[in-house]
């Protein structure tokens, strides 16, 4: 179903003239209230962001075809996994250190069991060391059923994911540990990582070991970046299930915030060309309290 | 029922941090509240899981003495030393001055104070192999660092007096740009994914089919 241009203009202009609306309200008592009517702007955002997801998601299960760029950090995984089992040497799988709540650990745990499968189709051991201890779980059941995918149940080693401790440099110094002691041949890094960052990848790096790390923390980004061979920055992190998994549903969901990300390209331009001619009204409606 | 049970429940918690945000009324809130302290509780059970794989993980290595078997028994000593000094009131529990304190100001501290110290030897050397000048890209990363470096000490305003303004221009304009360029699209992904994890669309974490 198509719908007018002018009727798409003025439904935005009528979203445009809430926010305008809601931003002005006084609200005096916020613990009496409802609706925060100053977030409205967020409320917006979030559902349109998630009806654009939605779409691409339907359009993609009509067997509409989606292209997705190269990304050469996931495709490095495989020949990391193929040069570990060339050296008959261990791969190890840093999962971050923040706890299943984190979005990014979340995301880790995605890539684990794409990594966990392509491992058992290999025959090479898969170390995943934890640092918090709720992952633990998670983690044991990602790369079970990575094996079992793989048709290989038997292959897994429980004893192989291992809880180390919930202490950042705790954490840091056993998995170097690990490093230094079973040389493995692969180190991938994803997830949430901090100043534990650069003293894993570094000692990663003393080892020879080919390295791929990922992390939406921008601030830790340049260590891995210097460390690792190859590094997957920021939103590529979350792109990797659909990246690896190829489904349909996925790749549109990558789809749909793409097609955000280029409007928000938009009215960041819109707003710095209005904000240069001295118009600030248009930058109010982004503010969030 | 294995897949859409815990679908629900992450559907429900998940709506119910979005609906914190945007209603503050005194009486959701304080449901919201009771939903952060059920979940530290279940956080806090986790431990006992992590408890339980350290044990089961090193005492198959002592069992079989593999190799730096030795090392485990002294770990494993540790974790339930520690345990006991914290938990048994004989000992003091956790408060200043007991066991459990000197413990933790004594050996773990200055042990994780090393493990940080590390971290300037790393950066030395991760420096020194990032601005080794090979490709354009890499000599446009030296000659910044080096700039950024000499305006960010006493020596760069004495040399040029404006040296600190056009490192604070680096650092706000071209730098700040990229930085947020890359949060935006982390930020995006971020919330698609959760997304994804809320509607069940994305259940690959749960494990088994």
């Amino acid at each position: 179903m198509r719908i007018p241009h002018l009727l798409r203009l003025f439904f935005v202009s009528c979203i445009f003239l809430l926010v305008d609306f809601s931003l002005s309200v006084a609200q005096e008592d916020l613990s009496k209230s409802w609706f925060n009517l100053h977030r409205v702007n967020m409320l917006i955002f979030l559902v349109f962001f998630f009806a654009v997801i939605i779409y691409f998601i339907e359009r993609a299960k009509r067997g509409k075809s989606l292209f997705i760029r190269r990304i050469a950090g996931l495709d490095a995984i495989e020949e990391a996994v193929g040069r570990a089992t060339e050296m008959g040497k261990p791969v190890l799988f840093i999962s971050g250190i923040e706890d299943v709540d984190q979005i990014q650990t979340v995301a880790a745990m995605i890539i684990l069991g794409n990594v966990a499968k392509m491992v058992a189709g290999y025959d090479t051991p898969l170390l995943v060391p934890i640092c918090q201890p709720f992952v633990v779980p998670v983690a044991e059941e990602r790369v079970k059923e990575g094996y079992a995918s793989a048709g290989k149940p038997e292959a897994y080693n429980r004893d192989n994911v291992r809880y180390i401790s919930s202490e950042q440099f705790a954490y840091a110094a056993g998995v170097n540990g690990i490093m230094l002691r079973e040389r493995p041949a692969a180190n991938l890094m994803f997830g949430s990582f901090y100043a534990e960052s650069l003293v894993m990848a570094e000692t990663g790096f003393s080892t020879g070991a080919i390295q791929v790390a990922g992390t939406a923390n921008i601030h830790q980004l340049p260590f891995f970046v210097v460390a690792c061979d190859y590094t997957i920055i920021g939103e590529e992190l979350f792109a990797t299930s659909a990246y690896l998994s190829k489904e349909p549903k996925l790749l549109g969901s990558l789809k749909g915030s793409d097609l955000v990300k280029a409007i928000i390209i938009g009215f960041l331009t819109l707003g710095a060309v209005l904000e240069t001619f001295g118009i600030t009204h248009f930058t109010r409606w982004f503010f969030i309290e | 029922m294995r897949r859409e049970i815990p679908i629900a429940i992450c559907l429900l918690a998940g709506l119910s941090f979005i609906l914190e945000y945007f209603i503050p009324h005194r009486q959701v809130l304080s449901i919201f509240e009771t939903i952060r302290q059920w979940s530290i509780i279940v956080i806090a059970f986790a431990y006992v899981l992590g408890l339980s794989n350290l044990v089961r993980v090193n005492f198959h290595v002592i069992q079989k003495k593999q190799r730096d078997w030795l090392y485990k028994i002294i770990l494993v000593l540790g974790v339930f030393f520690t345990l006991i000094v914290g938990i048994i009131p004989y000992f003091g529990g956790i408060q200043e001055g007991t066991i459990f304190d000197w413990i933790y100001y004594y050996a773990q501290y200055p042990l994780q104070a090393t493990m940080f110290s590390l971290l300037a030897f790393f950066i030395a050397s991760a420096a020194f192999r990032a601005f080794r000048i090979r490709t354009f890209q890499a000599s446009l990363l030296a000659i910044t660092a080096v700039l950024v470096m000499i305006g960010r000490v006493p020596v760069g305003e004495k040399l040029w007096p404006g040296f600190p303004d056009f490192i604070e221009w680096i650092m706000n304009v071209p730098q700040l740009a990229g930085k947020r360029a890359i949060m935006i699209g982390a930020a995006l992904g971020a919330i698609s994914t959760a997304l994804k994890v809320l509607t069940g669309l994305e259940r690959t974490y749960l494990g088994g089919d």
